[in-house]
């Protein structure tokens, strides 16, 4: 019974929506990069959107199912396959026992999300599965998949029950697929919505100039706590000191070198240096697809703006949540 | 008393936070506004609340902007930010006393100098004082617990003596173990994790400062009360063997 890992790959670790209420004793958030694709992949399969599930990065990860599971997989194109055959995306997906799942090499995004009808039956650590890498807790005994390790899924909800048995009875897959576009963008170049940090004022007209206006790259510095960018450089007006305070996923810091850093799902729970920006939650999965090499434009919007372009999101998720009961009675 | 309104300034830390400055540098009265505040919204949860985390001065509230938005307390429908904002004044409005904040005693065993401090030597010789004399600074004052970052259960505390205030060192280490102490400008610091560091390390405790699989996950809270108690060797294995928490 389970799933086996045959190859780990790069970095494939296990991960939910994140370990909240526990920052204040500077333990981090974590959680999926790509919190939108994790979410639409628990929904394909009947979980509950913030179940654990496996984030694989850019290639190589190759599983072993020892029994029938319900998946999806989200994200980025890895060019995911199951036994050789290119395995559909973005749909509930039956495998069956003894079949070879595996992840190739990153076509569109970098970051896939496979989740598992009835989740991935680890022990949760402060109320989350997230794998928190540096301090070795949640996920897979707090690591990344490691070559042989076993896992089982739990069981499955009524509606991840039925899409099981449907899918028994046909061809392991539907024909229909859920439309990412308006939640996802996998694009190497991308415009990328920003408000203004707290430091914003801080920094030469100049610098802020650049920072809206000319491309900035993501460099071979980009992992899970952080993105380090190049570009034009960026000033503060005077260096000032400034203390230690909360920072949160998108914050834009920018260190003496001007270089701007993007913190990441990873990130610590506080940080010291000037913060020019903030990119916009709903504007985070799209970032976190982004690698090395890929070019960020940043466009300054209003904190309102933001805010209606996430509840704008989530509405959309929720017609889709719905939508997925609808379809059950279809295929009846 | 309340905290004064015109004393506090908002701002928002991207689209799901919001940051409340209570003050200006490192002081305890602000610290004590930053717990107070902190205290108020754990027993005063809104419909969206996440979590809050204390800084010296700041205090930063994470919320989720969709559930305040379609929350009952946003009849008229205005953006999470200013329904947040109203909230905090509600808060603010009431009124203020420090007396109920508990504050708690840690005392944290330490074993100065040798393999456990390899740098109490350069931070003696760095003040022309002995190395005992740099024991008997660090582990006769009070240090206050204002925030808990940078790694779990680490702590950004202040009270230390300005006579053995040493700069880091030049070329950081690249494994600083569990339990070290240091010191690093002003700072001084314990060491949850192992990690790289600059820090001159001048102890090791044989306490855990994160406990994951406790709830709360830290030994220390912000506002924490610490007293550096010198150990041997000895007793160092001894409670390394039993990790009672010495409270």
């Amino acid at each position: 019974m389970g799933v086996k890992v045959l190859q780990p790959g790069l970095l494939a670790t296990i991960q939910d929506i994140g370990r909240h209420g526990v920052q204040k004793f500077g333990v981090i958030v974590g959680g999926a990069m790509d919190s939108i694709s994790l979410r639409i992949a628990n929904l394909l399969v009947g979980n509950l959107h913030d179940e654990g599930a496996l984030e694989v990065t850019l290639f190589g990860t190759s599983l072993f199912f020892e029994s029938d599971e319900l998946i999806a997989i989200t994200g980025g194109n890895l060019q995911p396959t199951i036994d050789g055959k290119e395995a559909p995306m973005w749909r509930p997906l039956l495998v069956q026992k003894g079949s070879i799942l595996k992840f190739h090499a990153a076509v569109s995004g970098c970051r896939a999300y496979v989740s598992f009808s009835g989740g991935i039956q680890v022990p949760t650590v402060m109320k989350s599965k997230s794998t928190y890498l540096r301090a070795a807790i949640g996920g897979f005994e707090g690591r990344q998949l490691q070559k042989n390790d076993l896992f089982e899924c739990g069981k499955r909800t009524e509606l991840g029950d039925e899409l099981f048995q449907q899918l028994k009875n046909e061809e392991n897959y539907f024909s229909w697929s859920v439309n990412y576009t308006s939640f996802v963008k996998f694009t190497k170049t991308k415009t990328i919505r920003m408000i203004q940090g707290s430091e914003y004022t801080r920094f030469t007209e100049e610098s802020l100039l650049k920072l809206l206006t000319t491309p900035y790259m993501i460099t071979t510095h980009a992992d899970r706590m952080g993105y380090r960018l190049e570009g034009e450089e960026i000033q503060l007006k005077e260096p000032f000191e400034l203390l230690s305070e909360g920072v949160t996923y998108g914050t834009i810091q920018v260190p003496s070198n001007g270089q701007p850093i993007i913190l990441m799902a990873d990130r610590q729970t506080t940080g010291g240096y000037p913060k020019i920006g903030q990119i916009i939650s709903a504007d985070l999965p799209s970032l976190a697809q982004m690698q090395a090499t890929d070019i960020v434009h940043f466009q300054e919007v209003t904190l309102e703006e933001a805010q209606m372009a996430l509840i704008q999101q989530e509405k959309e998720l929720n017609a889709l949540a719905f939508g997925l009961h609808i379809k059950r009675f279809q295929h009846q | 008393m309340t905290i004064l309104q015109e004393d506090v300034q908002m701002r928002p830390l991207g689209d799901a936070a919001l940051v409340i400055q209570l003050g200006n540098g490192i002081d305890e009265e602000i610290h004590k506004k930053v717990k107070y505040m902190m205290n108020l919204f754990e027993k005063h949860p809104f419909e969206g609340y996440i979590e809050t985390v204390p800084a010296y001065n700041s205090l930063t509230v994470y919320y989720n902007p969709v559930e305040v938005y379609f929350s009952n307390r946003n009849t008229k429908k205005e953006i999470p930010y200013a329904v947040v904002q109203r909230i905090v004044q509600e808060l603010l409005s009431k009124s203020y006393s420090t007396q109920s904040i508990k504050e708690r005693v840690v005392k944290i065993p330490v074993v100065y100098g040798d393999d456990m401090g390899p740098d109490l030597e350069y931070v003696a010789a760095y003040h022309g004082l002995t190395p005992s004399e740099v024991i008997q600074i660090h582990s006769s004052a009070d240090y206050l617990v204002y925030m808990i970052g940078f790694a779990p259960g680490f702590p950004f505390m202040g009270g230390m003596d300005n006579r053995i205030a040493t700069p880091r060192k030049d070329t950081p280490r690249l494994k600083i173990p569990t339990g070290s102490v240091g010191i690093a400008g002003a700072q001084t610091g314990i060491y949850p994790l192992e990690t790289p560091g600059g820090w001159q390390i001048i102890g090791r405790t044989p306490l855990r400062l994160f406990l994951p699989e406790q709830s709360p996950p830290s030994l220390l809270q912000p506002g924490d009360r610490i007293r550096f108690t010198p150990i041997s060797v000895e007793e160092y294995q001894n409670i390394w063997e039993v990790r009672s928490t010495w409270e």
